[in-house]
């Protein structure tokens, strides 16, 4: 008898479950509502029925509970396992740890921000429904980042660069763009917080973070990062179908939230792509062996898949965030710019850099045909014989950074058609400048000034005599990034002559 | 009409959701790629439960995929013995 033929085991249909388990709110009588959630109106957003809420996956804590533990248990046996065998050792090239370093620092933390973010919207939606949501997904972000930690500490047995990431993320001036991202969304009401994160970021870019990072980390030979990337990544799912969702709730509640959706959406595709932009230099540069480009990620996951989600938001009046043309026309230079702003600025990074070399420079011309041998290749070979010669090229001079992103200024007017010419807005408000480095950095700014003018911009900071002091020496002190450790080039590094050693090259 | 896709792990657990899958959807399309596995098809793709459970010898409850799946494009409609996946343009 085959199991079809078997009656299943009768049980409380999958609705009525999620019914009977999520709806676990009541109706203040001592308090008045409006008291008890202060926050869930004054974005604008009209909310008629809560009920109207449904979670597809229709999760309910008792099966939460029961596959994440088994998450868990599977994710752990391969960590151990890892480091049983000495899994450090049989990675591509200990370039490839750098990438780890610019996770740990730059993505790890905001798997915390993230988990205080949704437990805050979990306690400030009315509607018990998202309440339950919001509350796994807070869990599942904690989880994210102590998998994280655990699994990357191994590597800082042996590697500089991992030691002080929570006190790196709060200061150091590249890691102000993934956390002032968040701090933004944090800062914002329950609604923008669920647009911001739960739906621009997780539905509309995670998978340009996650699974570059995943398939990188399998193509070097990093079993434990691929293992907690996926443990992470099978929660993603969840929280992607939590924030498509949490808009087509929004935008069928009420035609007013429509334009309100909208202008988040617009705002948060580009802010969340800012600050993928250290993704793409992680794909085209850090990885010994790179799977896949920037561009061609680019292509697939939002190309190809954020046309179809966005037809069917169509029907809403939703359209395609306004950034998305400016983005696909950068899609050939971004790695690239970045990259190179690190190569210059690599005295102040802790994690190192290096030049691409022949084959991987072949590599990129063959992956950007259009833009590699006529724009970068030459400044590289500049680079590099600046080298040989002893005279390695570092700036000297701090950036000017975009008052939204915080990115410095290093974005040229490809849109324009001039990729060689640096990109510089600015506006005025109460009669003070302020810089850019798009137009939708800037527009982004005007449509909320009295928010932007409070970022902490880490130049600024500096110059303002708030970082230790004005010299190299004084701000790397109070980074705590050790000199000739844990920042400059990969050759010559200590994690280089450890490497050597175990390769039995020294 | 736009695809839908799911990228599973690629490890044992899978197989047999891939399987079933295949099964169930003739115009399903089957990619390998670095340590996982994207199953994706115009407009929509199911995966019946009882098709898993006969592979497996045992019944399977949909939430399992919760245990491997990566990623996802479409919306989700699940129940106890199905999950499916689809756009709605």
């Amino acid at each position: 008898m085959t199991m079809n033929t078997q009656k299943r085991k009768k049980r409380l249909n999958m609705k009525d479950k999620y019914k009977h388990m999520t709806r676990l709110g009541w109706d203040t009588t001592y308090q008045d509502m409006d008291d008890v959630f202060p926050k869930d109106k004054f974005e604008g957003i009209v909310i008629h029925d809560w009920e109207g809420w449904e979670d597809p996956f229709r999760m309910t804590m008792d099966s939460y509970w029961k596959y994440q533990g088994e998450k868990d248990k599977k994710l752990y046996a391969i960590i151990d396992a890892f480091a049983q065998n000495n899994g450090q050792k049989n990675i591509t090239d200990a370039r490839y740890v750098s990438a780890l370093k610019l996770f740990l620092t730059g993505v790890s933390p905001l798997e915390y921000q993230a988990h205080r973010g949704f437990a805050d919207i979990a306690r400030n939606f009315r509607g018990d429904g998202p309440r339950v949501a919001c509350q796994m997904q807070a869990i599942d972000e904690l989880r994210h980042v102590q998998t994280q930690v655990h699994t990357l500490s191994h590597y800082n047995k042996y590697f500089n660069g991992f030691s002080e990431f929570a006190h790196w993320h709060d200061r150091v001036w590249y890691l102000s763009v993934p956390k002032s991202f968040f701090d933004d969304a944090r800062t914002a009401g329950p609604f923008e917080f669920m647009i911001a994160i739960g739906f621009s970021f997780e539905y509309v870019l995670t998978n340009l973070l996650f699974v570059p990072f995943m398939s990188g980390a399998a193509f070097n030979g990093d079993m434990a990062t691929v293992t907690f990337g996926f443990s992470a990544q099978s929660d993603e799912a969840r929280h992607m179908t939590l924030g498509l969702q949490a808009i087509k709730f929004l935008l069928e509640q009420d035609p007013a939230n429509v334009p309100i959706v909208q202008g988040w959406i617009d705002k948060w595709t580009w802010r969340g792509y800012k600050v993928l932009g250290l993704v793409s230099m992680m794909m085209d540069y850090m990885l010994p062996e790179s799977p896949q480009s920037w561009k061609e990620a680019w292509e697939l996951y939002f190309e190809e898949n954020t046309i179809a989600l966005f037809k069917d938001l169509e029907r809403y009046g939703i359209t395609v965030p306004d950034c998305a043309a400016t983005v696909s026309a950068e899609k050939d230079h971004l790695s690239h710019q970045i990259w190179m702003t690190f190569y210059t600025h690599a005295a102040a990074a802790p994690f190192h850099t290096w030049l691409p070399d022949e084959k991987k420079m072949d590599w990129l011309s063959e992956k950007y045909p259009d833009t590699f041998d006529k724009y970068y290749r030459p400044v590289y070979e500049h680079w590099g014989k600046l080298e040989k010669e002893g005279k390695r090229y570092y700036s000297e001079m701090l950036p000017q950074l975009c008052q939204t992103c915080q990115i410095p200024m290093l974005y040229t007017e490809v849109e324009a058609g001039k990729p060689t010419q640096i990109a510089h807005r600015q506006t005025k408000f109460n009669s003070e400048r302020f810089h850019f480095c798009s137009d939708h950095c800037k527009d982004i700014f005007e449509n909320e000034p009295e928010k932007y003018v409070q970022s902490w911009l880490p130049v600024h900071q500096i110059f303002q005599g708030n970082c230790g002091g004005s010299t190299l020496p004084e701000v790397l002190k109070w980074y705590k990034v050790e000199f000739g450790q844990d920042n400059l080039d990969y050759v010559g590094s200590p994690d280089q002559k450890m490497w050597k050693e175990w390769k039995g090259e020294e | 009409m736009s695809k839908v896709f799911l990228a599973l792990q690629a490890i044992e657990e899978s197989r047999a959701i891939i399987e079933a899958i295949i099964k169930d959807n003739p115009d399903v399309e089957v990619e390998n790629q670095t340590a996982m596995t994207k199953v994706s098809a115009e407009g929509k793709l199911v995966i019946n439960a009882p098709t898993v459970s006969d592979l497996i010898g045992r019944e399977w409850d949909p939430q399992e995929l919760q245990l491997v799946l990566i990623t996802l494009a479409g919306n989700v409609d699940e129940d106890y013995d199905h999950f499916t996946i689809y756009w709605d343009n």
